[in-house]
């Protein structure tokens, strides 16, 4: 789901997979990346109306910091408010916080080690209490409790001596620098002390059942199965809510989900939006907006370093020369995804555009291997050095399009003299130690690298993130440089965004130089929504359409 | 009688046991399990998986865990839901009552048309009737139920706007007209496979009663055709239904899985493929436990019925 969740989840989650397969034909579409709606009609005085969305999963965890999945943030995001939110250029805004702090405004140290946060006043929970510090400490600490199943603690567990200074301020230490801190706080959700503080087990506390937030709205009820309902909170701090309910439904499947858009029953598509095949006829609907939405995951032809196949550099950048890309694009996904050279989503403030444009040219990279001293065997197979230019290639079986493409590249591959079995396996032996462990020779495979609008990617290619050499990561190619992890170390070391750019900017140079993985296109998706729909905004820094939905409402 | 009771119990019993082994270590043992569907989930670690599967108990030897949870159910704990934590046996009450209504609806229009097709067809053998309704029951028998939905939504809801296409109401009306309106489409794609099995058991039956001698016996002494047809041939020729029908019981209340889905109906059938998918174990298991018992009951009931009802049967 994630991530993934774009891309694999569906596959994980048989809905998501009916989303991403498509049969073939080719519909070119440019990507209007749109902000908001068109119009700027006036909101409502007072909240109007009702918003259905529709998830293709069903939102079950409501204690934001339990172990979940995408569609849950649905009701996150429009019950609690963090600290500060990210906006779709990757800035902070503050939430909870009167001030974002920063380097630049002292509330974080130039170190990075020491936090002073000033938090808005007169805010109220739900249920009416007053909304303080106390809460913020109550949060930070629940994330890393002994018995809590937290479902991340990377950052909350460096966090040393809370101090409640006031009932509007709060202090705390780092145990050490670490950048991407502000990123996870931006989607750490305040919860209330009073109504989860005193639970014998906050695992299985009421409180994840009927939550209580500071946000846009309120917890109204759910209908196992079917829908949620939350209903506008009068007494928020920020801007809206400009409607009267929001329904979240859920629709367990994305051909579904595709026609109750059509027929109306609901007014925008969430999680996981309208199916590239349905996207040519979704833009003629009537009274309908269609939007194409830079999603933030990217697939790679990912390779693993540790098997002799790979080691030679120019045996990776002739595999990259031997992907017709663009036809993948064209013939499988309909036009949609956008071409990329380097893992980070071209939305990011960190993104470098400047990096070599792939050329697909078998040519090419019959030059590269003959140069490289690979020779073909009496089999048509190259081989150097008693080692055989052969491999298997492995994704998600039952992922049709991902099927194809691979069947495609076999074929290239075989021109070039390079033998590529398929070896797909079911999703939970896919994602499983099979890729953990790095047990694979090479992998397709759709990932969102970053978290939140952070451009730390130390989990995927620091050398000591590799479970197969003894790390703790998701370095499964086995990408061991010097050159990573000095760049990673350096952009880890500072909070200031401007001064991480270069560290950034070149790691992404030096990743595709090397090309542990050859990376095809960067996601994008169809959302759909009734028009008349104001404050739909596309942000790649949150994994959910409505983040904002506090600011929506219905035009007229 | 009694007797015969408390030994169909007994054996019931021994086979839920199995059931619960195998299905239990059928689901544990599969590869993945609960935590491999936020494998790929940005910002989770392995290690914070590995944690939580550990404090979950999910790391324990299958054998604990398989006793533990035999052990919680012995005592009426069916355990609670890995999704949203809620007991297991609310949550499945709790998309019991739709089931209910669906399959309820869809089984009374297929018993009754069934039925009346079936007499119909056996008593105008060879007729053009008789032919349209076989060939009519062997498509409906052979197209998946999930294609008639879809096309009964394409139709009837997107094209004449007739019917909704999804939902088992709408949401924030919920009357008693708005439910039934959204249960037509469903009920009857389900009901269309049903009708078909129905029509052919009782042409079958009906034609097995016909050629009997106790209704030459019947037609001889002078009844009137119709009072042959409803009381002898009929009467009789339902019989061998009741097996049928308690083998329906639990379909009943298990659900559609599919047609469940193409429609947006928040049943027992969804349920289980969600659970399903997201390795769900107490649900998974605790909706096997609940259809094995329907089907020995649903089984039971249909032996014992036709003890009742048909002297000729006669029970240890």
């Amino acid at each position: 789901m994630a991530t993934d969740k774009t891309t694999l989840f569906p596959e994980i989650s048989r809905r998501k997979a009916l989303g991403l397969m498509a049969a073939t034909g080719a519909s070119l579409a440019v990507p209007a990346l749109i902000g908001r709606g068109s119009a700027l009609a006036a909101a409502p005085d007072k909240p109007t109306g009702q918003l259905i969305v529709g998830f293709s999963q069903e939102p079950t965890v409501f204690n934001p910091h339990l172990l979940h999945i995408e569609v849950d943030e649905g009701v996150h995001f429009a019950v609690f408010d963090p600290l500060f939110n990210v906006d779709p250029d990757g800035k902070f805004t503050p939430a909870l916080a009167a001030e974002v702090p920063t380097v630049e405004n002292g509330g974080i140290s130039a170190d990075g080690l020491n936090w002073k946060i000033k938090l808005r006043d007169g805010v109220k929970w739900h249920d009416g209490q007053p909304f303080t510090a106390e809460d913020v400490k109550f949060t930070l600490d629940l994330m890393v409790e002994p018995d809590f199943r937290s479902w991340r603690r990377a950052g909350h567990d460096l966090v040393r001596d809370i101090k409640v200074v006031s009932p509007s301020e709060i202090t705390w230490r780092m145990e050490k620098t670490y950048a991407p801190y502000p990123s996870i706080l931006a989607s750490t959700f305040i919860v209330p002390k009073h109504a989860l503080g005193e639970a014998a087990d906050k695992n299985t506390a009421p409180f994840n059942n009927a939550p209580i937030g500071t946000g846009a709205f309120k917890w109204g009820k759910r209908v196992a199965g079917d829908h949620i309902e939350l209903l506008a909170n009068a007494d928020y701090f920020g801007e809206g809510p400009y409607l009267e309910r929001v329904i979240i439904k859920y629709i367990p499947d994305l051909n579904v989900l595709y026609t109750q858009f059509k027929s109306g029953d609901i007014d925008i598509t969430g999680l996981q939006w309208i199916t590239p095949d349905h996207y040519e006829e979704a833009k003629g609907l009537a009274d309908r907006e269609v939007q194409l939405v830079a999603g933030s995951t990217v697939e790679s032809f990912t390779l693993n370093m540790g098997r002799p196949q790979f080691k030679d550099p120019a045996v990776r950048a002739a595999l990259y020369h031997a992907i017709d890309k663009q036809a993948i694009i064209d013939a499988l996904y309909y036009g949609l995804p956008t071409p990329t050279e380097t893992y980070m989503p071209q939305q990011s403030f960190y993104y470098n555009p400047d990096l070599p444009k792939h050329e697909f040219s078998l040519e090419k990279a019959k030059a590269v291997l003959d140069g490289a001293g690979w020779v073909a065997g009496g089999d048509g197979v190259r081989a150097k050095d008693g080692v055989k230019l052969a491999f298997t290639c492995s994704t998600t079986a039952g992922n049709h399009i991902r099927e194809q493409a691979q069947q495609f590249i076999q074929q290239s591959f075989k021109d070039i003299g390079v033998e590529m079995t398929i070896s797909n396996l079911p999703p939970a032996v896919m994602w499983g130690d099979y890729w953990m462990t790095s047990q694979f020779d090479s992998v397709i495979v759709g990932i969102d690298f970053l978290t939140g609008p952070d451009p730390d990617t130390s989990d995927y290619f620091a050398s000591t993130s590799s479970v197969a050499t003894g790390g703790a990561g998701q370095n499964t190619w086995q990408y061991h440089s010097s050159e990573v992890d000095k760049l990673l170390q350096e952009g880890g070391n500072s909070l200031v965004p401007d001064e991480r750019k270069a560290s950034y900017m070149k790691l992404q140079e030096v990743v595709r130089n090397d090309l542990p993985l050859l990376p095809l296109f960067q996601y994008t998706t169809v959302r759909g929504r009734k028009k008349g729909l104001m404050g739909f905004t596309p942000n790649v820094n949150n994994r959910i359409d409505t983040w904002n939905v506090g600011t929506w409402y219905w035009e007229g | 009688m009694l007797r015969y009771i408390v030994g169909r119990i007994g054996q019931s019993l021994v086979l839920l046991f199995l059931v619960s082994i195998i299905g239990y270590f059928v689901l544990l043992l599969a590869p993945g399990g609960p935590m491999s569907q936020f494998a790929l989930t940005p910002g989770i670690s392995k290690q914070d998986l590995d944690r939580i599967a550990e404090q979950m108990g999910l790391n324990r030897p299958i054998i604990v865990q398989y006793v533990d949870w035999l052990w919680h159910l012995l005592q009426g704990d069916w355990g609670a839901s890995f999704r949203d934590n809620r007991p297991v046996l609310t949550v499945i009450l709790d998309h019991l009552p739709a089931t209910l209504l669906l399959m309820g609806s869809a089984t009374a229009i297929a018993m009754t048309l069934g039925v009346w097709i079936g007499i119909m067809g056996a008593i105008r053998r060879y007729s053009i009737f008789d032919y349209a309704a076989t060939v009519g029951a062997m498509i409906a028998l052979s197209v998946p139920t999930f294609w008639f939905g879809l096309i009964a939504i394409y139709v009837f809801s997107l094209n004449l706007g007739w019917f909704p296409a999804g939902n088992m109401y709408t949401i924030g009306s919920g009357s008693v007209g708005d439910v039934l309106w959204h249960l037509v489409l469903p009920a009857s794609v389900l009901a269309l496979v049903d009708v078909a099995i129905w029509s052919r058991y009782m042409r079958t039956a009906t034609l097995d009663v016909v050629n009997q001698d106790f209704i030459k016996t019947a037609r001889a002494k002078g009844l009137s055709a119709r009072r042959v047809l409803f009381k002898h041939v009929v009467g009789n020729a339902l019989l061998p239904m009741i097996t049928l029908a308690g083998l329906q019981v639990p379909a009943l209340l298990g659900g559609a899985l599919v047609t469940e889905t193409v429609f947006t109906w928040p049943g027992m059938g969804r349920l289980f493929l969600d659970s399903l998918g997201y390795n769900d174990y107490p649900v998974v298991m605790g909706l096997l436990m609940f259809s094995a018992v329907l089907v020995l009951i649903g089984n039971l009931l249909a032996d014992l019925i036709s003890a009742f009802v048909d002297p000729r049967i006669r029970l240890a």
